[in-house]
């Protein structure tokens, strides 16, 4: 459970990983029926309305103009969003 | 339909549009009036986010100077339109009932409201939803819960429930939301107003704020099934911005709409007929919808489709899963809610603690772990392939029947606060209709009644991907056989 | 080249990222555009607003599908789009769009020379944007900065990976191998593949293994080579490195490895586990790519001549070597150029084009940054000066004078308009030389004397002073075949 917080960048309380894992355990629970299910040779279903070749021409359209972009921004510098520091793969 | 006292509000959008067109009312009398209502009301329900005045009046005012000036106007001239706060408004701030956007105001509309406000709608305000849709209750809006306006002490339902109490007020006689899980149909029934969720790919998803993206889908609220037909045709139809939108142009539907249902063949579904902890009078509006339709020169019989007993489990596996990658981009960084942290991982990490609420964390920690390494066959590889065993399913029972009829909610309206302990719970409220959303296809919630405690009891009509004029004619048939016509007796305004 | 110590193979697989040149990014109608102010091409879709969504780029399709006949890769009827999940602030939505198992391009190969280097898959896939670390003294590190910023512009650019199968043996040959597939990619216009502007990224995955050994070792990832230099050096250093390890009983580590070009070695990104929990599932926002078999058999119609089909045309056409031949579709439009100078007429061999093309030509166009296509000697001006030398009007060294000023813009970049201006024509007529001959003979009785009396060595030396005496008198216009064979006559012996 800790483990997947991480992965989903969520930062829970030692009581909302208790709850969550009794919670997600019961629901997993009846989703167990569905992985029982013998699903042999049967295809997944990934679109439920078959299209293919969706595609785009290769020309330019509008951008947004750039103070709107950064109107919305928590912190901005220099025309570019600002975070606090990012830590290197090895700290 | 009886109008409020001030002759416009509680009118259907097909009235109100012939009295803006005809020159009968202004559009901004409409929206005033309106307005009106919503401020002397909605204090007790509580359905709407955000209302601008101005905002609205303006729009209306455009609608009015449009007239004046000889233009043509679109279908929906001058009626309000309560929508749904997924909907990317470049006007009102969209939260999508989270803190985590709180105020956030995108720079531009979804197609939706685009193609609306084409048609002349005038849109009242935002209103409240389960936050992200994920929901049956409303009960998980970061911000407040939405009442019933049939008993304020009960949900209206969810994720939509603030657009289905807002129509079903009379707040506007139209409503945007969204469906994923049956969160347009089930507040629908709970409120006693119709309910539309399209085949998928019918409205442009773009500019709505993305649940799970291979079910959501937009959809129409009205107190008529024409209306709620009027409202569809005013927005599907392609969009080059949205891959999965259907290329062809659809049909017209509200043209055929009282072609009438001989020999239309009916399948009542027994699974879902039967399903465990079905309130009585459920069961029994749907066996009267199956009345109705037979007086009415249909065919029914019942079917058995057995899948569908699986669906919850494979769209809780399948929903979340989409939703955690979805939500993976509230993060603090571009926009929202931004915790302060020394460093940007836990900046993410404690953003988006404060700025979800406990329904969404769960998800995305259940779809999270779905997807993660070495459980992904085993859960949405698992569920993906299910859904193919349910569409299969419902391919056979289309072969003998032109439409299904099922309950939409187990029960109706429960009270605020009674499932909020047990997600499993809450969960089980949209097991009639997570099999459409499954399969893609459509399905609309007629109401049917009232229960013995006064509370709508809305019946369920499906149909096969783009079926809609077939759904839309036997639901109509229903409406008139049903001839509900009673409204929530909101205190302190009659009518 | 270090050679790896003895009883070692190294086993080296590159995946190769290269920017398309698309007009617009991947998935937006967004300018595909380097350089741009930050933040001004950006939309809702690549910035991953709510709501926002992804459209398919026609263009990079058929892009990828160049690539995948150019590689001789199978294209499958079907190839989807997954999710790639992970956070950094880079990424607008937390997951990149990119292809997992179901790639446009499956396998294919590519030659370097004589050797068959497999392709496993080319796949398409969206980048992210960039950002700059600040503050902290950390030189634009991450290691330190104190907050970083971030520009959008170059999140959704169109990607092709090219992904090769474990078939480089030496850090020389996957030098080979990129620059062949660059050569390649930038002569069927996909991309301007500058690693230098990023445009194309390389990372190596190396491992070593007893010689003669079937099984793979333990690989290496290695990241941020921004040059070919720095490719070979990276991986000569990463081979040492994992034969020291192996040879003192250690295992190496299955790691990602961060190439330090300064220090010259590669460090350890020791990656957090759960970065590597990519959660891939299929992108649910776009919808199958099924390219058809018309669309695919005019990809092929129109595939320009490849790097080596030219190469071998030329040598077969010109009688060229294959260094020369090498060298000419090595830079972009330098065969063009040598092509065009053939072809202007007069005459021009492609011998002697492609010796001129190949030297001093080239020297020049290294030194002057510029491209063939923008010099200031076109290839009929070429083709024209190598004329004036092959009919003996320009003596060679007074060509090379010649080709300097055409290529600094002297009289319009014409060389006859050069040698007219400069009275550079040189003097073959036999009565003129011969009497400059004398005339230089008769100024140095005491060197003929010497001459006479002299041996081959001797002579030799004298024979030079000669010659370059009458060249000097001459003016360097002197025809130098007439003038040996002149002096041949006239000294004694």
């Amino acid at each position: 459970m800790i483990h997947v917080a991480k992965l989903a960048r969520l930062a829970l309380s030692d009581a909302e990983i208790d709850q969550f894992t009794t919670q997600l355990g019961a629901i997993l629970e009846h989703a167990a029926r569905v992985a029982a299910l013998d699903t042999g040779d049967v295809p997944p279903t990934a679109h439920p309305i078959p299209l293919a070749n969706v595609l785009r021409p290769d020309e330019p359209g509008p951008s947004l103009p750039r103070d709107v972009v950064l109107g919305m921004a928590p912190a901005a510098e220099d025309g570019r969003f600002r975070v606090p520091r990012i830590l290197a793969d090895d700290e | 339909m009886s109008a409020g006292t001030d002759g416009l509000t509680g009118r259907t959008a097909a009235e109100l549009a012939a009295l803006v067109a005809g020159g009968e009312v202004s559009a901004v009398e409409v929206t005033d009036a309106h307005l009106a209502r919503i401020e002397a009301l909605d204090g007790q329900v509580r359905s709407f986010l955000c209302v601008r005045p101005e905002v609205a009046r303006s729009a209306a005012a455009a609608v009015d100077a449009a007239r004046a000036a000889g233009e043509v106007l679109g279908p929906l001239a001058g009626v309000p339109v309560a929508v749904k706060d997924m909907f990317c408004t470049t006007d009102l701030p969209t939260t999508a009932g989270s803190r985590i956007l709180e105020g956030w105001q995108p720079p531009y509309d979804s197609t939706a409201v685009s193609r609306l406000r084409a048609a002349g709608a005038v849109v009242i305000g935002k209103t409240n939803l389960d936050e992200f849709a994920m929901g049956s209750s409303t009960e998980n809006s970061g911000f407040f819960p939405t009442a019933n306006p049939w008993d304020l002490t009960r949900v209206p339902g969810g994720s939509s429930g603030g657009s289905a109490a807002a129509v079903a007020a009379g707040f506007a006689p139209l409503a945007l939301g969204t469906d994923t899980g049956g969160s347009i149909r089930q507040p629908a029934a709970l409120c006693g107003v119709v309910g539309l969720r399209p085949t998928y790919g019918r409205v442009s998803r773009y500019g709505i704020v993305a649940y799970a993206s291979s079910l959501d889908q937009a959809g129409p609220f009205a107190t008529t099934v024409a209306d709620t037909a009027r409202l569809l045709e005013a927005m599907w139809g392609h969009d080059r911005l949205d891959s999965t939108s259907i290329p062809s142009a659809p049909e017209a539907v509200l043209a055929g709409l009282d072609a009438g249902v001989a020999g239309l063949r009916v399948g009542v579904v027994e699974e879902l007929a039967g399903v465990e902890g079905i309130q009585p009078e459920v069961r029994s509006a749907v066996d009267a919808a199956g009345t109705l339709f037979e007086k009415a020169g249909a065919v029914v019989d019942t079917v058995s489709v057995p899948s569908v007993e699986y669906g919850l489990s494979a769209y809780y596996i399948i929903a979340p899963a989409e939703a955690s990658s979805n939500l993976a981009r509230y993060d603090g960084v571009r926009y929202g809610l931004r915790a302060p942290a020394g460093e940007v991982a836990q900046m993410n990490a404690l953003t988006r603690e404060a700025g979800f609420g406990t329904e969404v964390k769960r998800r995305i920690m259940l779809g999270t772990y779905a997807l993660s390494a070495g459980y992904y066959d085993a859960y949405y590889g698992q569920a993906q392939r299910v859904r193919t065993l349910i569409i299969r399913d419902f391919s056979r029972a289309y072969e003998r029947f032109d439409v299904l009829l099922a309950p939409t909610s187990p029960t109706t309206a429960f009270e605020l606060g009674a499932k909020t302990a047990d997600p499993l719970a809450m969960y089980l409220s949209d097991v009639c209709t997570i099999p459409t959303n499954l399969t893609g296809a459509c399905a609309i919630s007629v109401p049917a009644g009232l229960d013995g405690a006064g509370l709508p009891v809305g019946v369920q009509v499906l149909a096969p991907a783009l079926g809609e004029a077939v759904l839309f004619r036997a639901a109509r048939a229903l409406e008139a056989g049903f001839a509900f016509t009673a409204r929530p007796a909101l205190a302190g305004v009659s009518g | 080249m270090t050679e790896v110590r003895t009883g070692w193979e190294t086993v080296i697989g590159l995946e190769v990222h290269c920017e398309l040149a698309t007009e617009t990014k991947m998935f937006c109608s967004c300018p595909n555009d380097f350089g741009a102010e930050p933040n001004t091409h950006v939309c809702p879709t690549c910035l991953g607003l709510p709501g926002s969504l992804p459209v398919l780029n026609e263009r990079a399709v058929e892009f990828a599908l160049r690539v995948g006949e150019a590689l001789h890769c199978a294209v499958p009827t079907e190839s989807i789009f997954h999710r790639k999940n992970y956070f950094y602030p880079d990424m607008p939505k937390n997951y990149q769009v990119s292809q997992y198992d179901e790639p446009v391009c499956g396998n294919g190969w590519l030659m370097i020379g004589d050797k068959r280097i497999g392709i496993e898959r080319a796949h398409l896939e969206e980048d992210a944007g960039k950002t700059s670390h600040m503050g902290g003294g950390g030189g634009g590190r991450v290691h330190g900065a104190e907050h970083s910023l971030v520009d959008y512009n170059r999140a959704g650019v169109p990607l092709l990976e090219i992904v090769s199968k474990p078939d480089l043996r030496s850090p020389d040959e996957a030098r080979a191998y990129v620059a062949e597939l660059r050569s390649v990619l930038e002569a069927i216009g996909v991309s301007d593949v500058k690693m230098e502007e990023g445009s194309l990224r390389v990372d190596a995955n190396i491992s070593l293994r007893p010689a003669g050994s079937e099984t793979l070792g333990t690989r290496a990832e290695i990241k941020n080579m921004n040059s070919l230099r720095s490719l070979a050096r990276a991986l000569e250093y990463e081979a040492e490195r994992q034969a020291e390890v192996l040879e003192s009983g250690g295992t190496v580590v299955q790691e990602t490895r961060h190439w330090d070009e300064e220090a010259g070695r590669t460090h350890s990104l020791r990656s957090k586990e759960e970065s590597h929990d990519y959660r891939y599932f299929p992108e649910p926002d776009l919808v199958p790519l099924q390219p058809s078999d018309e669309w695919r058999e005019r990809v092929r119609a129109a595939m320009p001549e490849l790097p080596s089909a030219r190469k071998a045309r030329l040598m077969e056409a010109w009688g060229i070597s294959d260094v020369d031949a090498s060298v000419l579709v090595a830079t972009a439009g330098l065969a063009d150029y040598a092509e065009a100078a053939v072809a202007a007429g007069g005459g021009a061999s492609g011998r002697d084009v492609t010796n001129w093309v190949t030297g001093d030509l080239l020297a020049h166009l290294k030194e002057s940054g510029r491209t063939p296509s923008a010099l200031a000697l076109p290839a009929a001006g070429l083709a024209e000066l190598v004329k004036l030398v092959a009919d003996g009007t320009l003596s060679r060294p007074l060509a090379k004078e010649v080709l300097s000023a055409a290529l600094a813009g002297e009289n319009g970049g014409s060389p006859a308009a050069i040698v007219a201006a400069r009275g550079l024509a040189q003097v073959s007529d036999e009565g003129a030389l011969a009497a400059a001959v004398q005339a230089v003979l008769d100024a140095h009785p005491a060197e003929v004397e010497r001459y006479r009396a002299g041996d081959d060595k001797a002579r030799k030396k004298l024979r030079g002073f000669f010659m370059g005496t009458v060249m000097a008198a001459m003016k360097g216009k002197g025809n130098p075949g007439v003038l040996n064979r002149l002096l041949d006559e006239a000294l004694p012996g």
